[in-house]
């Protein structure tokens, strides 16, 4: 559907020049809902600005359909943005705000008419249809961004944190209604935010960029169990990072000397070396018999959270390690301060990475 | 309860009596001249009577009738001319690409604010003095001209202003909704720079109306304007005559103000920037 083929995008001249997108490629599907996910200055929304044609890559190209789009202007690419700031034209109504880009693609009225009707009942907005945005709250105007946006019936739409303005509970209704709108429209959504937990709860697959390059696609799933670097493992949801050596035959040794077979990269790691593991604190269990577990530690405190409870341990070679507990009033546990425990956990449920 | 210790202007001490100097100063001028043409003598000073006789007499004055005319037909054109420099420059300089000398361009726009009006006024008598006796031309495209100039400054000020105060996603959003340029400018763009506008064009009439320094160098026998009309009075007999042109020239330019008060304001409401 859509094809970013290696481009490249910097901002200035000479030494002094800041490299914003680093020999970036990713393909995305029709009707997917695909996330740039990364933390503010590592290209996400430069990326966008891209496809929309905003900004013009140095190097590279980007197809749509087949068909190089980078020659194009804005105006000739069948995609639309949701502006961050909604961007609403202040002097015009909600309906003539929908109907704009179906107008200026030369509509007949009658359908301009009927489209932003039926783009108002999507989004629920009809009764505000001859309201200013100025009269609206900011989760209306959210919704209007976004039937604007839906009525020329784009390709792909461009949503640049589309959310981030609103508050949490506002922002959980839209992450639900967005899913709704994609899957009932059909349309690919390229969504950019810096927030985790929404790519992840919304998202089909997720690029993670940071500092102008692309460090991982893939299905939420995949990006959270299956990091392939350090800096992924550690942007997604909270890691223990554990020091182990990777042995030929495929298992790994930790501190305090067991041996277990860990989750390998995809491509190849090269043996007898030192590797990081990945393990995911909820995947943990505390075992009051250090011995008999992979990993030990002292526990150091113990931070009730609600849901939750978080045990911070020391492990033997210095390293912290957290687990985290469900909490259950049923089968309350008790664990001192001081004590030395056992840390269980899924041997595939650790992620090895290299270095 | 103790006083918020922050400071305030409004409690320094005479305060209130430099405020009321500053007022009088100011107002009672007026006041006084807009009082004394209502008065049935001819002395400035001294108080006759009521009368409108002063207006009556201006209106039927038929130098007073042509200096009028000439100075809307020269404070027209030269509004509509410097607003649209003013417009195009102020688009060059807020949404065009960034270009080498931009901030010299800048600077030369505002040229007629900094240099003294007097040295603008002996260049321009200098300049046109020559072309005069080149071409033969004598008529009112001088003056024209010379407002037109002056003016750009006074137009371009809020026009640049509303521009920059302008969210640019805005015209980025209309690119995206398949607008071209044209229809960017047309449907986004200038209805939202349209106050501005407004705010330009009635600063340069006013500017152009009420000058009187370059006009008198420029203008030639016969193309008095109403502000070289009134000098001209006060080296003959200065009657409050005078005093009632000078009032409706104030009424025009407060209703003038009024009215932009209004227009923008109903503006600002519908769309709120």
């Amino acid at each position: 559907m859509i094809e970013v083929d290696r481009i490249h995008v910097r901002f200035g001249e000479g030494p002094g020049a800041f490299i914003a997108l680093n020999d970036v490629s990713v393909t995305i599907g029709e009707s997917e809902f695909f996330t740039l996910l990364g933390p503010s200055g590592c290209g996400k929304t430069t990326l966008l600005r891209s496809i929309a044609g905003f900004i013009h890559p140095n190097e590279g190209a980007i197809r749509l359909a087949g068909q190089d789009i980078l020659s194009l202007p804005p105006f000739k690419r069948p995609v639309n943005t949701v502006f961050q700031n909604y961007a609403l034209f202040p002097h015009m109504t909600v309906a003539e705000n929908v109907g704009f880009g179906l107008e200026m693609l030369g509509r007949p009225r009658a359908e301009v008419t009927r489209t932003v009707e039926e783009m108002l009942a999507l989004v629920k907005m009809t009764a505000m249809a001859n309201r200013r945005p100025s009269e609206l709250s900011g989760g209306q105007q959210q919704r209007v961004a976004l039937a604007r946006a839906l009525a020329p019936k784009p390709k792909v739409l461009l949503l640049d944190e589309s959310l981030s303005a609103l508050d949490l509970k506002l922002r959980k209704e839209m992450q639900i209604e967005l899913k709704r709108l994609q899957s009932e429209t059909g349309i690919t959504f390229i969504f950019v935010t810096h927030d985790q937990e929404e790519a992840l709860t919304m998202s089909d697959r997720i690029a993670v960029m940071s500092a102008g390059k692309i460090r991982q696609i893939g299905t939420p799933r995949e990006i959270y169990d299956h990091p392939r670097e350090r800096f992924v493992a550690d942007f997604i949801g909270d890691t223990n990072f554990v020091q182990a050596k990777l042995f030929a035959d495929g298992t790994v040794e930790l501190p305090g000397g067991a041996r277990i077979r860990a989750s390998l990269p995809k491509d190849a790691v090269p043996a007898n070396r030192a590797v990081t593991l990945v393990i995911r604190p909820e995947q943990t269990v505390l075992e009051q018999a250090p011995e008999q577990a992979q990993l030990s530690g002292v526990l150091e405190n113990v931070v009730y959270c609600g849901t939750d409870t978080h045990y911070h341990l020391t492990l033997t070679d210095g390293a912290r390690f957290v687990v985290r507990r469900q909490n259950n009033p049923a089968r309350p546990v008790t664990f001192e301060k001081g004590q030395r425990l056992g840390i269980g956990f899924d041997p595939q449920a650790a992620q090895v990475l290299e270095g | 309860m103790a006083k918020p210790k922050t400071f305030d202007t409004r409690r320094q001490a005479g305060f209130t009596a430099i405020a009321a100097f500053c007022f009088i100063v100011l107002y009672l001028p007026i006041v006084l001249m807009v009082i004394f043409s209502f008065n049935s003598g001819l002395a400035l000073t001294s108080w006759e009577g009521f009368s409108l006789s002063w207006y009556v007499t201006a209106w039927h004055n038929e130098v007073v009738q042509a200096a009028t005319i000439r100075s809307v037909i020269i404070a027209t054109v030269a509004t509509v001319v410097s607003t649209l420099v003013a417009v195009l420059a102020a688009l060059v300089m807020g949404r065009g690409k960034p270009f080498r000398g931009r901030s010299a361009m800048f600077a030369l726009i505002n040229q007629p604010l900094m240099v003294p009006e007097i040295v603008t006024a002996v260049s321009l008598l200098v300049v046109f003095a020559w072309v005069k006796t080149t071409t033969g031309y004598s008529g009112l495209g001088y003056l024209i001209l010379a407002h037109s100039a002056f003016c750009i400054p006074f137009a371009f000020m809020p026009v640049r202003a509303r521009l920059q105060g302008m969210d640019q996603t805005l015209e980025q959003a209309a690119a995206d909704l398949y607008a071209s340029s044209w229809q960017t400018f047309r449907r986004v763009t200038f209805p939202l720079l349209w106050p501005g506008v407004l705010a330009g064009a009635m600063l340069a009439f006013v500017t152009s109306l009420d000058d009187v320094v370059i006009t008198e160098f420029v203008k030639s026998a016969g193309q008095d304007t109403l502000p070289t009309y009134m000098l001209g009075q006060m080296r003959r007999n200065l009657t409050p005559e005078t005093n009632a042109i000078a009032t409706v020239l104030l009424v025009f330019s407060v209703v003038l103000v009024v009215a932009f008060f209004f227009v923008s304001r109903e503006n600002h409401a519908k769309a709120q920037l």
